[in-house]
Protein backbone atom coordinates (compact mmCIF):
# COMPACT_ATOMS: atom_id res chain seq x y z
CA UNK A 1 0.00 0.00 0.00
CA UNK A 2 2.66 2.86 1.30
CA UNK A 3 4.75 1.70 -1.92
CA UNK A 4 1.69 2.82 -3.99
CA UNK A 5 1.08 6.21 -2.26
CA UNK A 6 5.02 6.83 -2.62
CA UNK A 7 4.35 6.10 -6.73
CA UNK A 8 1.53 8.56 -6.60
CA UNK A 9 3.76 11.42 -5.01
CA UNK A 10 6.74 10.39 -7.17
CA UNK A 11 4.26 10.50 -10.74
CA UNK A 12 2.50 13.53 -9.13
CA UNK A 13 5.46 15.37 -7.76
CA UNK A 14 9.05 14.48 -8.51
CA UNK A 15 8.64 13.74 -11.64
CA UNK A 16 5.69 15.94 -12.80
CA UNK A 17 4.42 15.60 -16.30
CA UNK A 18 5.15 19.36 -17.46
CA UNK A 19 7.25 20.93 -15.34
CA UNK A 20 10.26 17.97 -15.46
CA UNK A 21 9.50 16.27 -18.14
CA UNK A 22 8.14 18.36 -20.68
CA UNK A 23 5.30 16.95 -21.46
CA UNK A 24 1.90 18.07 -22.28
CA UNK A 25 3.78 21.70 -22.66
CA UNK A 26 1.55 22.74 -25.44
CA UNK A 27 -1.61 22.69 -24.25
CA UNK A 28 -0.10 23.43 -20.52
CA UNK A 29 1.13 27.02 -21.97
CA UNK A 30 -1.75 27.09 -24.36
CA UNK A 31 -4.95 26.77 -21.95
CA UNK A 32 -3.57 28.27 -18.90
CA UNK A 33 -4.76 32.21 -19.70
CA UNK A 34 -7.33 31.91 -16.92
CA UNK A 35 -7.29 29.45 -13.80
CA UNK A 36 -11.18 28.64 -14.83
CA UNK A 37 -9.83 27.04 -18.29
CA UNK A 38 -6.90 25.50 -16.56
CA UNK A 39 -9.07 23.57 -13.72
CA UNK A 40 -11.35 21.86 -16.33
CA UNK A 41 -8.17 21.04 -17.96
CA UNK A 42 -6.50 19.34 -15.41
CA UNK A 43 -9.91 17.61 -14.19
CA UNK A 44 -10.13 16.14 -17.62
CA UNK A 45 -6.25 15.35 -17.84
CA UNK A 46 -6.95 13.26 -14.57
CA UNK A 47 -9.99 11.62 -15.70
CA UNK A 48 -8.46 10.36 -19.14
CA UNK A 49 -4.96 9.40 -17.53
CA UNK A 50 -6.46 7.22 -14.74
CA UNK A 51 -8.47 5.61 -17.07
CA UNK A 52 -6.09 5.32 -20.38
CA UNK A 53 -2.54 4.28 -18.74
CA UNK A 54 -4.93 1.03 -17.12
CA UNK A 55 -6.34 0.00 -19.48
CA UNK A 56 -3.23 0.20 -22.35
CA UNK A 57 -1.33 -2.09 -19.84
CA UNK A 58 -4.56 -4.64 -20.08
CA UNK A 59 -3.96 -4.17 -23.85
CA UNK A 60 -0.27 -4.30 -24.04
CA UNK A 61 0.16 -7.12 -21.52
CA UNK A 62 -2.98 -9.42 -23.50
CA UNK A 63 -2.08 -8.43 -26.86
CA UNK A 64 1.00 -6.67 -27.57
CA UNK A 65 3.66 -8.40 -24.85
CA UNK A 66 5.88 -10.82 -26.43
CA UNK A 67 4.91 -14.49 -25.91
CA UNK A 68 1.13 -12.76 -25.15
CA UNK A 69 -0.31 -15.20 -27.87
CA UNK A 70 1.71 -18.40 -26.08
CA UNK A 71 -2.07 -19.59 -25.86
CA UNK A 72 -2.95 -19.69 -29.62
CA UNK A 73 0.42 -21.70 -30.42
CA UNK A 74 2.28 -18.17 -31.43
CA UNK A 75 5.18 -18.49 -28.32
CA UNK A 76 7.62 -16.08 -30.93
CA UNK A 77 4.75 -13.77 -31.89
CA UNK A 78 6.05 -9.85 -30.66
CA UNK A 79 3.41 -7.63 -31.70
CA UNK A 80 5.80 -4.95 -29.25
CA UNK A 81 5.90 -2.45 -32.77
CA UNK A 82 2.15 -1.62 -33.08
CA UNK A 83 1.64 -0.77 -29.48
CA UNK A 84 2.02 3.00 -30.50
CA UNK A 85 -0.68 2.93 -33.20
CA UNK A 86 -3.02 0.81 -30.20
CA UNK A 87 -1.95 3.30 -27.42
CA UNK A 88 -3.21 5.99 -29.51
CA UNK A 89 -6.53 3.91 -30.50
CA UNK A 90 -7.72 3.41 -27.20
CA UNK A 91 -6.75 6.76 -26.45
CA UNK A 92 -9.04 8.19 -29.35
CA UNK A 93 -11.93 5.96 -28.13
CA UNK A 94 -11.78 6.99 -24.48
CA UNK A 95 -11.38 10.36 -25.25
CA UNK A 96 -14.59 10.03 -27.63
CA UNK A 97 -16.87 7.71 -24.89
CA UNK A 98 -15.79 9.90 -22.21
CA UNK A 99 -17.51 13.00 -24.39
CA UNK A 100 -20.09 10.91 -25.57
CA UNK A 101 -21.19 9.83 -21.69
CA UNK A 102 -20.57 13.30 -20.13
CA UNK A 103 -23.00 14.54 -22.68
CA UNK A 104 -25.69 12.16 -22.15
CA UNK A 105 -25.19 12.17 -18.09
CA UNK A 106 -23.83 14.91 -17.04
CA UNK A 107 -24.37 17.99 -19.65
CA UNK A 108 -22.94 20.38 -17.11
CA UNK A 109 -19.61 18.94 -16.36
CA UNK A 110 -19.43 18.28 -20.41
CA UNK A 111 -20.03 22.11 -20.83
CA UNK A 112 -17.67 23.10 -18.52
CA UNK A 113 -14.87 21.47 -20.08
CA UNK A 114 -16.04 20.37 -23.16
CA UNK A 115 -13.78 21.99 -25.49
CA UNK A 116 -10.72 20.37 -24.00
CA UNK A 117 -11.80 16.59 -24.31
CA UNK A 118 -11.07 16.20 -28.45
CA UNK A 119 -7.51 18.25 -27.46
CA UNK A 120 -6.38 15.11 -25.66
CA UNK A 121 -6.42 12.97 -27.84
CA UNK A 122 -3.10 14.48 -29.09
CA UNK A 123 -2.09 15.38 -25.62
CA UNK A 124 1.70 14.15 -25.43
CA UNK A 125 1.43 13.63 -21.79
CA UNK A 126 -1.47 11.32 -21.61
CA UNK A 127 0.44 8.89 -24.48
CA UNK A 128 3.76 9.14 -22.42
CA UNK A 129 1.81 7.60 -19.72
CA UNK A 130 1.30 4.93 -21.44
CA UNK A 131 4.63 4.56 -23.20
CA UNK A 132 6.25 5.16 -19.46
CA UNK A 133 3.97 2.26 -18.29
CA UNK A 134 5.51 -0.34 -21.06
CA UNK A 135 9.20 1.20 -19.90
CA UNK A 136 8.91 0.62 -16.26
CA UNK A 137 6.62 -2.46 -16.46
CA UNK A 138 3.82 -1.56 -14.15
CA UNK A 139 0.99 -3.90 -13.14
CA UNK A 140 -2.20 -2.98 -14.08
CA UNK A 141 -2.76 -1.65 -10.50
CA UNK A 142 0.46 0.46 -10.62
CA UNK A 143 -0.44 1.77 -14.25
CA UNK A 144 -3.92 2.92 -12.23
CA UNK A 145 -1.86 4.52 -9.87
CA UNK A 146 0.48 6.27 -12.50
CA UNK A 147 -2.30 7.24 -14.37
CA UNK A 148 -3.87 9.07 -11.89
CA UNK A 149 -0.99 10.65 -10.30
CA UNK A 150 1.03 11.87 -13.35
CA UNK A 151 -3.05 13.82 -14.76
CA UNK A 152 -3.53 15.30 -10.49
CA UNK A 153 0.04 16.49 -10.95
CA UNK A 154 -0.41 18.19 -13.99
CA UNK A 155 -3.86 19.38 -12.87
CA UNK A 156 -1.66 21.12 -9.70
CA UNK A 157 0.89 22.57 -12.14
CA UNK A 158 -1.86 24.39 -14.92
CA UNK A 159 -4.05 25.40 -12.19
CA UNK A 160 -0.93 27.18 -10.27
CA UNK A 161 0.27 28.55 -13.56
CA UNK A 162 -3.12 29.98 -14.28
CA UNK A 163 -3.69 31.48 -11.27
CA UNK A 164 -0.02 33.21 -11.86
CA UNK A 165 -0.69 34.66 -15.28
CA UNK A 166 -4.09 35.85 -14.34
CA UNK A 167 -2.40 37.88 -11.96
CA UNK A 168 0.41 38.55 -14.22
CA UNK A 169 -1.84 40.75 -16.15
CA UNK A 170 -1.81 43.90 -13.81
CA UNK A 171 2.52 43.73 -14.80
CA UNK A 172 3.59 46.42 -17.11
CA UNK A 173 6.05 44.00 -19.06
CA UNK A 174 8.65 45.02 -21.78
CA UNK A 175 6.90 44.37 -24.83
CA UNK A 176 8.84 41.52 -26.12
CA UNK A 177 8.11 39.12 -22.98
CA UNK A 178 4.33 39.99 -23.04
CA UNK A 179 2.63 36.10 -23.27
CA UNK A 180 4.39 33.23 -24.22
CA UNK A 181 7.87 34.73 -23.30
CA UNK A 182 7.08 35.11 -19.72
CA UNK A 183 4.85 32.06 -19.30
CA UNK A 184 7.95 30.14 -20.51
CA UNK A 185 10.21 31.82 -17.74
CA UNK A 186 7.29 31.43 -14.93
CA UNK A 187 7.16 27.93 -16.27
CA UNK A 188 10.84 27.91 -15.49
CA UNK A 189 10.65 29.44 -12.12
CA UNK A 190 7.91 26.62 -10.86
CA UNK A 191 10.26 24.15 -12.22
CA UNK A 192 12.97 25.20 -9.92
CA UNK A 193 10.74 24.45 -7.18
CA UNK A 194 9.37 21.01 -8.48
CA UNK A 195 13.20 19.99 -8.91
CA UNK A 196 13.43 20.65 -4.80
CA UNK A 197 10.53 17.68 -4.50
CA UNK A 198 13.61 15.81 -6.33
CA UNK A 199 16.24 16.64 -3.56
CA UNK A 200 13.49 15.42 -0.72
CA UNK A 201 12.78 12.27 -3.08
CA UNK A 202 16.85 11.06 -3.01
CA UNK A 203 16.93 11.95 0.68
CA UNK B 1 -4.07 30.61 -48.88
CA UNK B 2 -5.34 33.54 -51.56
CA UNK B 3 -3.46 32.61 -54.73
CA UNK B 4 -0.24 30.59 -55.13
CA UNK B 5 2.62 31.71 -53.14
CA UNK B 6 5.95 31.12 -54.53
CA UNK B 7 7.50 27.77 -53.23
CA UNK B 8 10.08 29.76 -51.67
CA UNK B 9 8.41 32.01 -49.69
CA UNK B 10 6.50 28.79 -47.95
CA UNK B 11 9.53 27.21 -47.13
CA UNK B 12 11.35 30.03 -45.65
CA UNK B 13 8.32 32.03 -43.67
CA UNK B 14 8.34 29.43 -41.27
CA UNK B 15 12.27 29.74 -40.19
CA UNK B 16 11.61 33.17 -38.50
CA UNK B 17 8.54 34.76 -39.57
CA UNK B 18 6.26 31.97 -38.54
CA UNK B 19 8.27 29.79 -36.46
CA UNK B 20 6.37 26.95 -35.15
CA UNK B 21 7.95 26.91 -32.05
CA UNK B 22 8.39 30.44 -30.88
CA UNK B 23 5.56 31.88 -32.23
CA UNK B 24 2.86 28.96 -33.18
CA UNK B 25 3.52 27.27 -29.82
CA UNK B 26 3.65 24.04 -31.34
CA UNK B 27 6.05 21.25 -30.56
CA UNK B 28 7.03 22.41 -27.29
CA UNK B 29 7.44 18.89 -25.46
CA UNK B 30 10.22 17.80 -27.51
CA UNK B 31 11.76 21.29 -28.36
CA UNK B 32 13.03 21.48 -24.77
CA UNK B 33 13.34 17.42 -23.48
CA UNK B 34 15.60 16.41 -25.88
CA UNK B 35 18.05 20.08 -26.00
CA UNK B 36 20.68 18.55 -23.13
CA UNK B 37 22.97 17.72 -25.48
CA UNK B 38 23.16 18.92 -29.36
CA UNK B 39 23.76 15.53 -31.08
CA UNK B 40 20.12 14.30 -29.17
CA UNK B 41 18.86 17.81 -30.36
CA UNK B 42 20.12 17.57 -34.24
CA UNK B 43 18.49 13.70 -34.05
CA UNK B 44 15.28 14.44 -33.09
CA UNK B 45 15.25 17.12 -35.60
CA UNK B 46 15.87 14.92 -38.36
CA UNK B 47 13.32 12.78 -37.04
CA UNK B 48 10.72 15.68 -37.03
CA UNK B 49 11.74 16.72 -40.37
CA UNK B 50 11.50 13.34 -41.88
CA UNK B 51 8.55 12.60 -40.36
CA UNK B 52 6.63 15.91 -41.25
CA UNK B 53 7.37 16.30 -44.77
CA UNK B 54 6.40 12.25 -45.64
CA UNK B 55 3.64 13.10 -43.30
CA UNK B 56 2.59 16.09 -45.22
CA UNK B 57 3.42 14.66 -48.47
CA UNK B 58 1.00 11.55 -48.27
CA UNK B 59 -1.91 13.31 -46.85
CA UNK B 60 -2.03 15.82 -49.48
CA UNK B 61 -2.13 12.97 -52.65
CA UNK B 62 -4.65 11.60 -50.28
CA UNK B 63 -6.80 14.63 -49.42
CA UNK B 64 -9.57 14.36 -51.60
CA UNK B 65 -10.35 11.07 -50.50
CA UNK B 66 -10.18 11.36 -46.63
CA UNK B 67 -13.73 11.49 -45.30
CA UNK B 68 -13.80 14.80 -42.93
CA UNK B 69 -15.39 13.05 -39.89
CA UNK B 70 -12.46 10.76 -39.77
CA UNK B 71 -10.01 13.12 -41.08
CA UNK B 72 -8.05 13.04 -37.24
CA UNK B 73 -7.70 9.45 -36.90
CA UNK B 74 -6.55 8.80 -40.93
CA UNK B 75 -3.91 11.61 -40.01
CA UNK B 76 -2.66 9.97 -36.57
CA UNK B 77 -2.74 6.54 -38.15
CA UNK B 78 -0.32 7.55 -41.21
CA UNK B 79 1.75 9.37 -38.79
CA UNK B 80 2.16 7.06 -36.00
CA UNK B 81 2.89 4.44 -38.86
CA UNK B 82 5.82 6.67 -39.85
CA UNK B 83 6.83 7.53 -36.58
CA UNK B 84 7.46 3.58 -35.78
CA UNK B 85 9.60 3.08 -39.03
CA UNK B 86 12.25 6.16 -38.00
CA UNK B 87 11.80 5.01 -34.51
CA UNK B 88 13.07 1.19 -35.24
CA UNK B 89 15.41 2.88 -38.20
CA UNK B 90 17.18 4.85 -34.77
CA UNK B 91 16.57 1.67 -32.49
CA UNK B 92 18.59 -0.65 -35.73
CA UNK B 93 21.36 2.11 -36.42
CA UNK B 94 21.74 4.65 -33.53
CA UNK B 95 20.99 2.91 -30.61
CA UNK B 96 22.76 4.93 -27.78
CA UNK B 97 20.77 7.84 -29.11
CA UNK B 98 17.77 6.41 -29.48
CA UNK B 99 18.11 5.42 -25.66
CA UNK B 100 18.95 8.81 -25.02
CA UNK B 101 15.75 10.00 -26.61
CA UNK B 102 13.82 7.39 -24.58
CA UNK B 103 10.41 8.08 -25.39
CA UNK B 104 10.58 11.16 -26.95
CA UNK B 105 10.64 9.89 -30.11
CA UNK B 106 7.48 7.99 -30.49
CA UNK B 107 6.26 10.77 -28.95
CA UNK B 108 6.41 12.38 -32.51
CA UNK B 109 3.17 10.77 -33.09
CA UNK B 110 1.08 13.53 -30.99
CA UNK B 111 3.55 16.36 -31.60
CA UNK B 112 1.04 19.31 -32.43
CA UNK B 113 3.51 20.27 -34.91
CA UNK B 114 2.84 17.77 -37.31
CA UNK B 115 -0.64 17.49 -36.73
CA UNK B 116 -1.05 21.14 -36.61
CA UNK B 117 0.51 20.99 -40.19
CA UNK B 118 -1.06 18.24 -41.88
CA UNK B 119 -4.28 19.50 -40.66
CA UNK B 120 -4.09 23.31 -41.56
CA UNK B 121 -2.22 22.81 -44.56
CA UNK B 122 -1.26 19.58 -46.41
CA UNK B 123 -4.90 18.82 -45.79
CA UNK B 124 -6.38 21.88 -48.50
CA UNK B 125 -2.75 22.01 -50.58
CA UNK B 126 -1.40 19.72 -53.62
CA UNK B 127 1.55 17.59 -52.62
CA UNK B 128 4.37 20.02 -53.70
CA UNK B 129 3.32 23.13 -51.48
CA UNK B 130 2.64 20.60 -48.77
CA UNK B 131 5.84 19.03 -48.42
CA UNK B 132 7.99 22.19 -48.97
CA UNK B 133 5.79 24.04 -45.99
CA UNK B 134 6.13 20.99 -43.65
CA UNK B 135 10.01 21.31 -44.95
CA UNK B 136 10.18 24.43 -43.67
CA UNK B 137 8.46 23.89 -40.39
CA UNK B 138 10.85 21.24 -39.88
CA UNK B 139 14.01 23.21 -40.70
CA UNK B 140 12.04 25.97 -38.22
CA UNK B 141 11.77 23.40 -35.48
CA UNK B 142 15.37 22.14 -36.24
CA UNK B 143 16.87 25.55 -35.48
CA UNK B 144 15.24 26.40 -32.23
CA UNK B 145 16.10 23.09 -31.20
CA UNK B 146 19.63 23.35 -32.31
CA UNK B 147 20.67 27.00 -30.54
CA UNK B 148 18.92 25.70 -27.53
CA UNK B 149 20.67 22.61 -27.56
CA UNK B 150 24.39 23.80 -28.55
CA UNK B 151 23.56 26.67 -25.52
CA UNK B 152 22.94 23.71 -23.36
CA UNK B 153 25.60 21.69 -24.24
CA UNK B 154 28.19 24.62 -24.26
CA UNK B 155 27.74 25.83 -20.64
CA UNK B 156 26.05 22.74 -19.51
CA UNK B 157 29.08 20.15 -20.22
CA UNK B 158 31.90 22.41 -21.79
CA UNK B 159 31.54 20.63 -25.31
CA UNK B 160 29.87 20.69 -28.26
CA UNK B 161 28.56 17.20 -30.03
CA UNK B 162 30.86 15.66 -27.29
CA UNK B 163 34.05 17.70 -28.17
CA UNK B 164 35.58 19.61 -25.65
CA UNK B 165 35.44 23.38 -26.52
CA UNK B 166 35.62 25.09 -23.14
CA UNK B 167 38.72 23.80 -21.02
CA UNK B 168 37.19 22.06 -17.99
CA UNK B 169 38.50 23.88 -14.61
CA UNK B 170 39.28 20.08 -13.38
CA UNK B 171 41.03 19.70 -16.03
CA UNK B 172 42.96 22.81 -15.51
CA UNK B 173 41.14 25.10 -17.49
CA UNK B 174 39.25 27.88 -16.77
CA UNK B 175 35.38 26.60 -17.17
CA UNK B 176 33.13 25.23 -14.47
CA UNK B 177 29.88 23.67 -16.14
CA UNK B 178 27.00 25.28 -15.23
CA UNK B 179 24.68 22.12 -13.83
CA UNK B 180 21.51 24.25 -14.23
CA UNK B 181 22.01 24.24 -18.01
CA UNK B 182 21.31 20.73 -17.67
CA UNK B 183 18.48 20.41 -15.64
CA UNK B 184 14.79 21.20 -16.43
CA UNK B 185 14.23 24.26 -15.83
CA UNK B 186 16.75 26.21 -18.13
CA UNK B 187 15.65 24.60 -20.61
CA UNK B 188 12.11 26.99 -20.03
CA UNK B 189 14.73 30.36 -18.88
CA UNK B 190 16.17 29.53 -22.67
CA UNK B 191 13.23 29.24 -24.80
CA UNK B 192 11.87 32.27 -22.80
CA UNK B 193 15.13 34.14 -23.47
CA UNK B 194 15.04 33.61 -27.11
CA UNK B 195 11.21 34.23 -27.65
CA UNK B 196 11.92 37.79 -25.90
CA UNK B 197 14.42 38.08 -28.33
CA UNK B 198 13.16 37.04 -31.51
CA UNK B 199 10.22 39.54 -30.55
CA UNK B 200 12.50 42.12 -29.63
CA UNK B 201 13.65 42.29 -33.53
CA UNK B 202 9.99 41.36 -34.86
CA UNK B 203 8.51 43.83 -32.82
CA UNK B 204 4.91 42.75 -34.69
CA UNK B 205 4.69 39.45 -32.60
CA UNK B 206 4.58 40.86 -29.44
CA UNK B 207 1.58 40.21 -27.95
CA UNK B 208 -0.79 43.01 -27.15
CA UNK B 209 -1.21 44.59 -23.35
CA UNK B 210 -3.88 42.50 -21.71
CA UNK B 211 -4.77 44.82 -18.94
CA UNK B 212 -7.56 43.92 -16.91
CA UNK B 213 -8.25 40.22 -15.61
CA UNK B 214 -11.61 39.52 -16.52
CA UNK B 215 -10.78 40.61 -20.10
CA UNK B 216 -12.08 36.84 -21.98
CA UNK B 217 -9.24 36.69 -24.59
CA UNK B 218 -9.07 33.83 -26.95
CA UNK B 219 -6.77 31.02 -26.92
CA UNK B 220 -3.20 31.49 -28.38
CA UNK B 221 -3.40 28.63 -30.85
Amino acid sequence: MSNLAALFLEASFVSNMPLTLFLGLCTFIALSRRPEAALGLGVAMTGVMGVTVPLNQAVYDLLLAPGAWAWAGLPDLDLYYLSLIAFIGVIAATVQLLELVLERYFPATHAAFGVFLPLLTVQCAILAGSLFMVERRYTLVESAVFGLGSGFGFAVAVVMLGAIRARLAYADLPAGLRGLGITFILAGLMSLGFASFALMAAQ
Amino acid sequence: MAGRPHLLSILTAPLLRENPVTLQILGLCSALAVTTSLATALTMSAALTVVVTLAAGIISVIRRHIPDAIRLIVQIVIIASLVIVIDQVLQAFFYEISRALSVYVALITTNCLVLGRTESFARSNPPIPAMTDALGNGLGYSLILVVIGAVRELFGQGTLLGVGVLPLAEEGGWFTPLGLMLLPPSGFFLLGGLVWAIRSVRTEQAEAAEFGPAAPTEAAE
